[in-house]
């Protein structure tokens, strides 16, 4: 099992199935210009997943949102399979939506709870046309044998059942239209420890099975980096620090990684107490007019005069790792 | 040292529509005075349950129906609702997860604070907002004096949570109960808390029952650790013991159903099949063993109980029992 999750993520691929170039989205709120994302670049290569990180209103979600246009976007591209999905018309957008599809933190919101499961999982097949009759039943069977759920389940509703069931009929629901793109946003966020493994597994199944790509957004760095072939740091809107998984552990650059690397808890007592922690001053400023130079700046214990004057750019520091910090 | 808290055979249950949930199904445990105990568990194991019920504060439809709670020689569960008035917020303190919610939005942080110095140390309004000055600048909260004015609402989580802390260790109790204190904060913001845990437990000698779902956030911060499984204590053991000498097959599986971030290689996770047992019908023997890879048939006739493996290891399971060696073995299971 090992060896096949390794074998279809070649690190070397060079086939990218997404590409967002200059992403930004602003809201206008009374106070001013929350600038949620804030010109962000990236790319996912096809059957690769990406995390994303960051803390609380960093702008995570903002992004997994915008690139399926559930948000309008202020600026920037979105290549998907070379076609510019923010240059797409609303109305031509099926085509894209059944290519790229989500499944959200939330499994008790994300369920509308006077559905039946069958219904919930059907929905995608009616909306883009894709199975009637004896030929949708099919299908759902088989969309719940794969997220490993009963067809008697087809008929129940979704609070009859408990979080990582209610999460693997959000992914049957999203499987149901053959995605080849797949946004999890915080997907085992709201589960407990022992069942948020059974839907890890089952998302690597899943890839393994149907060559799938995810962006994978979440907060906790330890799980990202278990689940990502590489992985970007998000900070205030900013896309800080990328790299692949390890190279990322082990060799840190921005600041701002180093500390949340160091500050995420370790179940490994005698490592735990030898552990030396950088503890970050106060609190993520806000992101409506957010300080000038380097967001990162308020709280970061390396400043120097340029990161009050100038915004650090990302930069390539060698073996696909790019980090937006002025001392890199 | 005699123990500060004493809970002997705690059985707590809620009458619901559905019937009688057994959320507390007969745990004892100690705590000694300045020690930080942690229980860790998944939702629903009765953790929550077990702090609530040490403070008394079920909701209505849950009772203590068997057991004691010694705590400092007087028998919590059978006080009297006004003698236990003198105990939280005096001698017990609690912090919750969630610290929007727990403060009041309309009061200024002053007068919160100030409420408890003023009803249990006998302080005028003055020496209590001179204390709630004192006591911010105590949990770390920059320019204390200008911030004990404001409302809840100008303070982000993380500062939020010092202040719970604050009120919670205004009158000096000999123990703080920390129900899931991070779990509603940001990493970074988790370690700033954290810090502070340690840092106030060894300045003031506090005693912390610290209660999470994160294997990670007791692993560097308690003396002893219980492992709680459909409302019964499954395992205990000092850090070491339960980290790098699981007996019980829950425990083993959870410690690898958490990717380490210092992980070197990619391994798959270990994943404990089904969910845990309703506790509207908790299974006949074990309550684990429905979900146990190494289940025997006693398993399931029996429960077992907490027995003693070395120093303060225990564990409730019939692996440790002599005669199972040679299942277990068969079963490819580690050496008990």
């Amino acid at each position: 099992m090992m060896s096949a999750v390794n074998a279809v993520k070649p690190e070397s691929a060079t086939d990218t199935l997404v590409k967002v170039s200059n992403l930004k989205k602003y809201f206008d709120t009374e106070n001013g210009i929350l600038k949620a994302v804030d010109d962000v670049s990236f790319h996912i290569e096809r059957g690769e997943t990406l995390g994303l990180v960051g803390e609380s209103g960093c702008g995570k979600t903002t992004v997994g949102r915008t690139i399926t246009r559930l948000y309008e976007p202020t600026g920037g591209a979105m290549f998907f399979d070379g076609v510019d999905i923010f240059k797409t018309h609303e109305s031509d957008l099926k085509p894209f939506r059944s290519k790229a599809q989500m499944i959200f933190q939330d499994p008790y919101a994300s369920l509308n709870p006077r559905m039946t499961v069958g219904d919930i999982i059907g929905e995608p097949l009616d909306i883009h046309k894709l199975a009637r009759g004896q030929e949708r039943t099919d299908r759902i069977f088989e969309l719940l044998d794969l997220v490993g759920l009963n067809r008697e389940h087809a008929n129940r509703y979704p609070h009859e059942f408990s979080g990582g069931q209610r999460q693997r009929i959000g992914v049957a629901r999203a499987l149901a239209v053959s995605p080849s793109f797949i946004i999890c946003d915080e997907p085992i966020s709201a589960l407990d420890v022992s069942i948020q493994a059974q839907v890890v597994n089952m998302l690597e199944d899943l890839q393994n099975r149907f060559g799938l790509t995810y962006l994978f957004i979440a907060h906790d760095l330890s799980m990202v980096k278990h689940i990502s072939n590489r992985v970007a740091v998000m900070y205030l809107g900013k896309i800080v620090e990328t790299a692949f998984s390890n190279e990322l552990y082990d060799h840190p650059m921005h600041p701002y990684t180093k500390a949340l690397l160091s500050a995420i808890p370790i179940p490994d007592p005698a490592v735990e107490r030898q552990r030396t922690r950088i503890i970050l001053e106060g609190d993520v400023p806000s992101p409506i007019n957010p300080p000038p130079g380097c967001r990162f700046k308020t709280r970061c214990s390396e400043v120097m005069d340029i990161c009050h004057a100038q915004e650090p750019l990302l930069k390539d520091v060698g073996g696909k790792h790019q980090v937006a910090c002025h001392r890199a | 040292m005699a123990n500060l808290l004493e809970v002997r055979n705690l059985r707590t249950h809620f009458q619901t529509y559905a019937g009688t949930v057994q959320a507390v199904n007969g745990i004892s445990f100690s705590v000694a005075p300045g020690e930080a105990l942690g229980i860790v568990g998944e939702s629903g194991c009765g953790k929550s349950v077990t702090a609530t019920s040490i403070m008394r504060l079920l909701p209505p439809n849950g009772k203590i129906v068997e057991g004691e709670i010694d705590f400092d020689g007087r028998d919590l569960a059978s006080l009297s609702e006004r003698e236990m008035q003198h105990i939280r917020g005096n001698e017990i303190s609690m912090i919750f997860q969630d610290p929007m919610t727990s403060l009041n939005p309309v009061l200024k942080i002053r007068t919160q604070i100030s409420e408890s110095l003023q009803l249990h140390q006998n302080m005028t309004k003055a020496q209590a907002a001179k204390r709630s000055v004192e006591l911010l600048e105590l949990v770390g909260i920059p320019s204390p004096a200008m911030r004990v004015k404001q409302y809840p609402h100008e303070f982000s989580g993380g500062m939020r949570q010092r202040v719970m802390i604050a009120m919670a260790l205004s009158c000096n109790p000999k123990m703080l109960i920390a129900d899931e204190p991070t779990t509603a904060l940001d990493v970074t913001i988790q370690a700033q808390i954290m810090d502070l845990m340690r840092e106030l437990r060894q300045k003031l000698n506090t005693a912390i029952i610290l209660i999470t779902h994160d294997l990670g956030v007791v692993a560097g911060m308690c003396t002893r650790i219980q492992v709680m499984y459909a409302g019964r204590i499954i395992e205990r053991g000092t850090p070491d013991d339960i980290y790098y000498n699981p007996k019980h097959p829950y425990t083993w599986g959870l410690l690898k159903s958490v990717p380490r971030v210092d992980a070197r290689e990619r391994r798959r996770l270990h994943s404990i099949l089904g969910q845990p047992p309703d506790l509207l019908a908790p299974p006949e023997g074990c309550e684990f063993w429905p979900r146990c890879d190494y289940a025997m048939e006693i398993c399931q006739r029996q429960k077992p109980e907490l027995a003693n493996i070395e120093g303060e290891h225990e564990t409730a399971c019939w692996l440790t029992h002599p005669a199972a060696a040679t299942h277990l073995a068969a079963k490819g299971g580690p050496a008990q």
